[in-house]
C-alpha cells in the first residue's frame, strides 16, 4: 500500500465521520430549496408586513380608521392625510392598514378549513378507494359544478341574520361560504397524491408489519402526498383574498361597520374620474397580498416539485 | 427433515376483470392457480419463473397482503389465511417481506432507524422502548452497515446498502419465515453476491426460511434447498435443488435450464438450447389442459384435454414432483453448482464489507490511524486503486457506488 492512499483515506475522514445528517422532513427540504430563491423572500415580505398589519393595525397608523371627517371628505393625497381621505371623509390610509385583517382573516380561515376538508375527504377516498371514493369523488363533482362567486351569493344571501351580529361572525360567513365551494379541488388533489402514493412498497411493508391504517397514513401517506396540496393551498389562500374582496364589492360579503378593502373599493366607484386615489390605494394593497401570497405559493411549488429541480 | 412451518394449500388467486358501464365483471385473471408447497423450517425454497407467471402473487397471498380467493396458507399449524385483527398481527411477526426495489420498497422521508425500527414500534412489547435504539443499531450491524448511520436516510444510501435496511427491516422481530420478493434483480451483480450471501449468512445465524422467488436461476440455485417452477400461476416442477436443475422432467423446466448462459466458450454451439414458439398465453384465457401444451414440442392430443397432475414422476435417479404427462429427464448443460467449492484466493471476494461503510468506520476510529485489520487493510488499497485521485471520484449525487471511499457527495 502506498503511503498516499493511506493520506488521501485518512484525509477524507474527518468530513465523513462528522455529523452531516442532511435533514429529509418535509418542512426541512422545502426550507433547503426555498431559501435560496429571491422570489420566496420578496413574497415573505410581503406576507409578513400584512400579516402584521392584520394583528397590530395600530403599529401603522394612529388614526382610528372610523374618524369620519366630513368637512375634508375626498381631500387629495398630501393634504394632512398620506393616501387622502374618502368621500365619508376617512382617512384612507388608516382604512387600507385595517382592512388588512378581515382579508388576511378570510383568506388564512377558508384556506385551512379548505384544507381540513378537502385533504381530509381525498385522503378518505385515495385511501379506501372503492364505493367510498366514488361517492366522495361524486359529491365533489357536484360542488365543483357550482361557480364559486354564484355559489358564495346564494349561500351568503340565504344565511341566516344571526350572521351578522358581530365582526367575527361576519367574517366567518364569508369563510364558511368560501370553503364550502372550495374544498372539492384540493380534495382532487390529495385524492390523487394518496393514490400515487399508496401502492409504494414502503406502504406495503408497512401493511406486513402489520401497521394500523392510521399509523400508515400518519407516517407514510401522508409525509409523501402533503406537498402538491400545501402548494396549491398557498395560491388559492391569494385567491380567497381576492373572492372577499370581490363579495364585498357586490354588497354581499363583508359589510359596513365592517373595515374591507372590498367595501373601500366599492364606495370609490362614485369617484373613479374626479377622485381616483380612493379607489387607487385599497386596489393597490388588495393585489400586494394576492400577489404576496401567489408569489409564496409559486416559490413553495418550486422547492416541493422535485420534477422542476 | 425438519417440521414443516409453512404450508400453502392450493392456492387460488383471481382477479375479476370487469367491464362495460356496470363494470360486470367479464373474465378473471388466474394469477395464481392453485399452488401449495411446504416450507420447512430453515430451508429455502426457490420459486422461479418467468415475468407474470404469479411469482410475486404468490409472495402476496403467503403475506396476505392479498386476500386469496381459494385456498389455505397453514403457519406453524395454524390457518393464517382465516386470522384476523390481533391474531393476524400476531402472526406477522413471524412472517415478514423483503422487496424487490431498494429504491420504492423504503420511504424517502424516514431515517435509517425509523424504518427499522418500524416494526419494533408497531409490535411494541417485543423490545422495551429504551431498548429499541440499540436492537436497530444491532440489527444494522447484523446486515453489515454502519449502525452510526442510524440518523441517515435512505438516499444517502447505495442500492446494495438499502437493500440491507429493507432486510434488516424484515428480520427485526425474529421472523422464522422471511419471503423475498426478486430481493436482488434490481441489483447490479457484484452486489446481488453480497446480497445473497448476506442472506445465507442470516439464515445460518437465525434459522431463517426463505421463500425465495425470482427469476434468475443461477441466483436460485445458489440460494435454494428446492426449488418449484411455476408456469402460468401453476407450479409445473417442484423438488430439490438438484433434481430440478440436474436432472428437469418437465419440458418448461428444460427449456427455462437451456437458457442460462454458461460462461464456458468451449461449449459454444455445442449446447442443446430449447427455443420455445410463441409467447406466454394470457392469464385471463388459459389454455386448457397442460397450461403449457401450446409451446410443448412434446404436446399431444391427451395435453390439451387433460391437465396433468403434479405428482411424483421418475427423473431417472429417483422421482420428483411434476405436471407432465411425458415426464422425462434431459441432460442440460448448465451452470455447475459452485456454492459448496472452496473459493480461489486469487479473486476478491464478496465477504467485504461495504466500502463507505468502512470508511465512516475508519473516521469513528479516529483519522483511520490504527488499520490493524487486513480486512480494512485491503479496503483501503482497493479504494485507491479504484479511485488514485479523489478528484476524479465520481460526484454522484443520488447513488453511492459501494467500492467508493466514503460517500463524500456534495450536499446540495
Amino acid at each position: 500500500m502506498t503511503d498516499a492512499a493511506v493520506a488521501e483515506v485518512t484525509v477524507a475522514e474527518p468530513r465523513e465521520g462528522g455529523v452531516r445528517e442532511e435533514e429529509r422532513s418535509l418542512a426541512s427540504d422545502a426550507w433547503r430549496a426555498l431559501r435560496g430563491n429571491p422570489v420566496f423572500w420578496v413574497s415573505a415580505v410581503l406576507i409578513a408586513v400584512f400579516t402584521l398589519m392584520a394583528i397590530w393595525p395600530s403599529l401603522f397608523t394612529n388614526t382610528d380608521p372610523r374618524e369620519a371627517i366630513l368637512a375634508e371628505s375626498r381631500s387629495r393625497p398630501g393634504d394632512g392625510t398620506w393616501f387622502g381621505r374618502d368621500i365619508q371623509g376617512y382617512d384612507i390610509y388608516a382604512r387600507c392598514i385595517y382592512g388588512a385583517r378581515a382579508s388576511i382573516l378570510v383568506g388564512v380561515m377558508t384556506t385551512a378549513m379548505a384544507v381540513a376538508i378537502g385533504g381530509g375527504i381525498g385522503m378518505i377516498s385515495g385511501y379506501l378507494g372503492g364505493a367510498w371514493d366514488a361517492t366522495f369523488s361524486r359529491i365533489g363533482d357536484i360542488f365543483f359544478s357550482i361557480p364559486l362567486l354564484l355559489g358564495a351569493i346564494i349561500f351568503l344571501s340565504s344565511l341566516p341574520e344571526f350572521f351578522n351580529d358581530n365582526y367575527f361572525l361576519v367574517i366567518m360567513k364569508v369563510v364558511l361560504a368560501l370553503a364550502f365551494l372550495g374544498w372539492p379541488s384540493l380534495a382532487r388533489l390529495m385524492r390523487s397524491s394518496v393514490i400515487q402514493v399508496k401502492p409504494n412498497d414502503y406502504v406495503q411493508a408497512a401493511r406486513a408489519l402489520g401497521a394500523s391504517p392510521s399509523r400508515i397514513i400518519r407516517s407514510h401517506i401522508l409525509p409523501n402526498s402533503l406537498a402538491p396540496l400545501i402548494v396549491v393551498a398557498t395560491i388559492s389562500l391569494g385567491g380567497y383574498i381576492a373572492v372577499e374582496a370581490t363579495l364585498s364589492f357586490l354588497g354581499i360579503g363583508l359589510q359596513p361597520p365592517a373595515i374591507s378593502w372590498g367595501i373601500d373599493i366599492s364606495a370609490a366607484i362614485v369617484g373613479l374620474r374626479t377622485t381616483p386615489h380612493m379607489l387607487f390605494f385599497p386596489s393597490l394593497f388588495l393585489s400586494l397580498a394576492v400577489l404576496g401570497f401567489i408569489l409564496m405559493g409559486d416559490a413553495v411549488r418550486d422547492a416541493l416539485d422535485p420534477k422542476t429541480r | 427433515m425438519p417440521e414443516v412451518i409453512l404450508s400453502a394449500q392450493d392456492l387460488v388467486k383471481h382477479y375479476p376483470i370487469r367491464s362495460g358501464v356496470l363494470r360486470r365483471v367479464a373474465g378473471q385473471v388466474k394469477a395464481v392457480d392453485g399452488v401449495s408447497f411446504d416450507l420447512h423450517k430453515g430451508e429455502t425454497l426457490g420459486i422461479v419463473g418467468e415475468s407474470g407467471c404469479g411469482k410475486s402473487t404468490l409472495g402476496r397471498l403467503l403475506m396476505r397482503l392479498e386476500e386469496p380467493t381459494s385456498g389455505k396458507v397453514i403457519f406453524g399449524g395454524e390457518d393464517w389465511s382465516g386470522a384476523s385483527g390481533r391474531k393476524l398481527r400476531q402472526m406477522r411477526r413471524n412472517i415478514q417481506i423483503v422487496f424487490q426495489d431498494p429504491y420504492t420498497s423504503l420511504n424517502p422521508r424516514m431515517t435509517v432507524g425509523d424504518i427499522v425500527g418500524e416494526p419494533l414500534e408497531i409490535h411494541s412489547d417485543v423490545v422495551p422502548k429504551g431498548g429499541r435504539r440499540k436492537r436497530v443499531q444491532e440489527l444494522l450491524d447484523l446486515v453489515g452497515l454502519n449502525p452510526e448511520h442510524i440518523n441517515r436516510y435512505p438516499h444517502q444510501f447505495s442500492g446494495g446498502q438499502r437493500q440491507r435496511i429493507g432486510i434488516a427491516r424484515g428480520i427485526a422481530l425474529n421472523p422464522s419465515v422471511l419471503v423475498c420478493d426478486e430481493p436482488v434483480s434490481a441489483l447490479d451483480v457484484s452486489v446481488q453476491a453480497q446480497v445473497v450471501n448476506l442472506m445465507e449468512k442470516l439464515q445460518d445465524e437465525l434459522g431463517l426460511a426463505y421463500v425465495f422467488i425470482a427469476h434468475d436461476l443461477s441466483v436460485v440455485r445458489h440460494i435454494s434447498d428446492r426449488v418449484g417452477v411455476m408456469y402460468l400461476g401453476r407450479m409445473a416442477e417442484l423438488g430439490e435443488e438438484d433434481e430440478v436443475y440436474s436432472r428437469p422432467t418437465h419440458p418448461y423446466t428444460q427449456a427455462l435450464l437451456s437458457a442460462v448462459p454458461v460462461p464456458d466458450p468451449t461449449l459454444r454451439g455445442k449446447r442443446d438450447q430449447i427455443v420455445l414458439q410463441g409467447d406466454v398465453p394470457s392469464p385471463a384465457n388459459p389454455p386448457s389442459g397442460c397450461r403449457f401444451h401450446t409451446r410443448c414440442w412434446k404436446a399431444q392430443e391427451v395435453c390439451t384435454t387433460d391437465e396433468p397432475e403434479l405428482e411424483l414422476r421418475p427423473d431417472g435417479l429417483g422421482a420428483h414432483l411434476s405436471r407432465c404427462h411425458f415426464a422425462e429427464p434431459r441432460l442440460i448443460l448448465e451452470t455447475v453448482d459452485v456454492s459448496d467449492l472452496e473459493p480461489d484466493t486469487r479473486f476478491a471476494g464478496t465477504e467485504v464489507q461495504d466500502m463507505s461503510d468502512l470508511g465512516a468506520g475508519l473516521g469513528a476510529a479516529g483519522g483511520g490511524e490504527d488499520l490493524g485489520s487486513s480486512a480494512a487493510d485491503a479496503g483501503v488499497e482497493r479504494s485507491s486503486a479504484l479511485h488514485p485521485d479523489t478528484d476524479q471520484a465520481p460526484q454522484d449525487t443520488t447513488r453511492l457506488v459501494d467500492e467508493q471511499p466514503g460517500d463524500d457527495r456534495p450536499t446540495r
